[in-house]
């Protein structure tokens, strides 16, 4: 292994070198290269653990080569060794993905690893990311091809990454999509706009049980359309999945399915949008086995807003494979210039609500007398949603330019979590967060930033305060365009009901940027905590430490 | 041994990075969606009256609605000055792509708003994170290129535009 990534190298370093040259006939050589790297102290405070081997770092570089018609590429990585939060069967090094396409006029082949997304997801998306350690690629064919106008179809087979290796089973899939404007040209000056694609995806898995006996073909169906007239945009999606038992589900043998609704209406300066997502017993992996972010061979998008700062973000929502009931909700508008709130240079306002719940299940009661049992398990009503809470966010956010130095975003949160479903501790909590922040620009360079985060949490019957309770955190960074920022940053845990765990977690870190290349030091203590992207999750532990970004793109 | 082998690749591929910042590439030719979800291929990312300012972007990224405004702010001067064009692409998934299309209209923004929701486009560009922009001349040519958003980028941004913009007008002379 170590020969061939040292031959790969040396390949690649020489078309670095051709590639720099202006104009040459040797194509396009691009690439990108991320380090992340981390030492671990022990600070049995705040529960940050050390390792034996003090440092660790996840590297990842990515070669990609285009010739006209022809593109390939190759993602090295390295985990010597892998950063804690991600898992350890990462533990190694060496060429992670490689692949090849050709595209002509109207097809596409593609072998080796691919990412591909049917309609939003529902019962298939590979995909890679970095910060949730997840690379869910299928490796092998792919083909897509466009027969007239308007008209998409795709076909896929292949095995599933899982880390260095590859899941047991083996999916296949099919999608196709029309744009009915665009195939037929008597409505292509129509105002509305119809897009109607479906899908079709199997997963083939050996049966090696010896009590069940598991279907080793499991098929998905589903049916998207997408609408459009002026400034309506209505797109949706159901999904359909045949019986799958599996370790997700308990191993019953009830069909999955899925609805999505997006609806939003939109002119200058002013946005309306309505989600829903209705899921029950929607886990598909191409192992019946698998666990947390494993092979998974769809997404389940969660209807609910991504929030970035810290203390909004610190009791994400994950999605509920298994059943949820959700709507999402959210306004935005511009207040304009000169008008009575929106002063000299006009606000910015944002109001989202979300809400997620069970979904209604009734027990199906097994007569042990009947000669086929039924291994449905439960059955749901469609239209009734579950009693239990699962999530519920209420949030105002106004961005507000005062001057030409200063502008400023202040939020309010609402949040009630239910944290035994969605991270299997604890119970249901509440939080109220608020968050300030400014930033002033100094002159055309300079400017400070600082942010005031504060999360106070609900209280347990008995008065203490609910899990880790009260928070309070201040960010100063200075930064200085183009290349320089530094930050200071401390969170303090004021309101822990254990008084002897109200810790500070320091943060001190520089940056430079160049172009595209930035190198980034941190040094301080991390929070223990859930990262998470498109209700997609990653536990990050305590840690205390020094960390190094470096990453490039060329 | 394979520790010093990684040590030769990272220490390579950033000098690589830091010696290629005149890159003159073309975009590559990926389909990714408009926001009322037609396919739109990247190689159709065009201006003819002048350079382009391509951004990939998010709804839940800070950073990159600050460069966002910041570039609304100075759009009509620099469209009137260079015949500029942005495009803004979002790399939102399928969790947060309807939220594209309020938001942008919301606030108003005139770019061309185009939605990557699986990142084919990114990691044909090796995006590794967002805010990252792209400054292209008139004939497509990728010229610049930055990661990351501090208040005040927008004076360097508008820099390269302007001699992107200096550099067409002599071309076609």
């Amino acid at each position: 292994m170590n020969k061939f990534s040292f031959i790969i190298f040396f390949i690649f370093s020489s078309f670095i070198l051709f590639s720099q040259e202006e104009k040459t006939d040797f194509g396009e050589f691009h690439g990108n290269f991320e380090l992340n790297a981390q030492t671990y102290t022990a600070d049995s405070l705040i529960g940050a653990e050390t390792v034996d081997d003090i440092m660790r770092a996840n590297t990842y570089a990515n070669f990609t080569y285009t010739k006209g018609k022809f593109s390939a590429g190759v993602r090295y990585e390295a985990y010597l060794n892998t950063m804690l939060g991600f898992d350890q069967r990462y533990n190694g090094q060496g060429v992670a993905n490689r692949y090849a396409s050709y595209t002509s006029e109207n097809l596409e082949i593609t072998v080796g690893n691919f990412y591909e997304q049917f309609g939003n997801g529902l019962i298939l998306r590979t995909y890679e990311d970095k910060t949730l350690g997840i690379d869910n690629s299928l490796d092998g064919i792919r083909l897509r091809y466009a027969p007239i106008k308007g008209i998409r179809l795709t076909g896929l087979i292949g095995e599933q990454k899982l880390y260095w290796e590859y899941g047991p089973g083996i999916v296949r899939g099919f999608d196709g999509e029309i744009s009915v404007n665009e195939t037929f040209k008597k409505l292509a000056e129509k105002q509305t706009k119809i897009i109607l694609g479906g899908s079709f995806v199997s997963k083939y898995q050996k049966n090696l049980d010896p009590v069940y006996n598991f279907p080793e073909n499991v098929g998905a169906f589903s049916g998207r359309l997408s609408l459009s007239r002026k400034s309506l945009i209505l797109s949706s999606e159901y999904a359909y999945k045949i019986n799958d038992p599996s370790s997700d589900n308990g191993n019953i043998f009830k069909d999955g399915n899925a609805l999505l609704i997006n609806a939003s209406w939109s002119k200058r300066g002013i946005g309306f949008l309505a989600n829903i997502l209705r899921l029950d017993n929607m886990s598909f992996r191409s192992d019946r086995s698998a666990k947390i972010n494993d092979l998974n061979i769809n997404y389940l998008p969660a209807v609910v807003k991504t929030h970035t700062y810290a203390y909004a973000a610190m009791y994400p929502f994950a999605t509920q494979p298994n059943g949820q009931a959700g709507a999402n909700f959210e306004f935005f508008y511009t207040f304009k210039r000169k008008s009575t709130l929106g002063g000299k240079y006009g606000m910015n306002l944002n109001v989202n609500f979300s809400q997620v719940n069970s979904i209604q299940k009734t027990e199906i009661i097994v007569n042990p007398n009947d000669e086929i049992p039924n291994l449905n398990s439960y059955t749901s009503d469609f239209f009734a949603v579950g009693k239990e809470l699962y999530f519920r966010d209420f949030n105002i956010e106004l961005n507000k330019k005062i001057s030409k130095k200063l502008k400023f975003a202040v939020i309010y949160m609402y949040e009630d979590y239910n944290k035994l479903v969605i991270q299997g501790k604890y119970g249901i909590l509440h939080a109220d967060i608020g968050i300030l922040d400014f930033t002033y620009k100094f002159n055309s360079k300079n400017a400070l930033r600082v942010e005031n985060e504060i999360l106070v949490s609900g209280k347990e019957s008995s008065g203490r305060k609910q899990d880790h309770g009260d928070w309070y955190m201040l960010t100063l960074e200075y930064t200085s365009s183009p290349h320089w920022f530094f930050a200071l940053s401390d969170q303090y845990n004021y309101g822990n009901p254990e008084i002897n765990r109200r810790a500070h977690y320091y943060v001190i870190s520089g940056g430079y940027t160049k172009g595209a290349n930035r190198i980034q030091i941190n040094y301080g203590k991390q929070r223990e905590g859930v990262t998470c992207v498109g209700g997609v999750c990653r536990n990050v532990p305590a840690a205390d430490g020094f960390t190094l970004s470096v990453s490039s793109t060329f | 041994m394979k520790s010093v082998s990684i040590l030769i690749i990272s220490l390579f591929s950033f000098i690589a990075g830091f010696s290629q910042n005149e890159t003159k590439s073309e975009l590559p030719s990926v389909d990714i969606k408009t926001l009322t979800g037609e396919t739109f291929n990247t190689s159709d990312i065009k201006n003819p009256d002048g350079p382009i300012f391509l951004s990939f972007w998010a709804t839940w990224c800070k950073p990159c609605i600050k460069e966002l405004i910041a570039v609304d702010e100075n759009y009509a001067d620099w469209q009137e000055e260079t015949g500029l064009k942005v495009y803004a692409v979002s790399i939102d998934d399928a969790k947060s792509m309807s939220r594209v299309a309020p938001f942008v209209n919301g606030r108003a923004w005139e770019f061309e708003i185009l939605l990557d929701p699986n990142s084919d486009f990114k990691r044909a560009m090796n995006v590794i994170n967002v805010p990252h922009s792209f400054i292209l001349d008139k004939n497509g040519k990728i010229i610049w290129q930055h990661n990351s958003y501090s208040p005040g980028d927008e004076d360097e941004i508008y820099k390269v535009i302007k001699k992107a913009a200096a550099k067409n007008n002599s071309d076609t002379q």
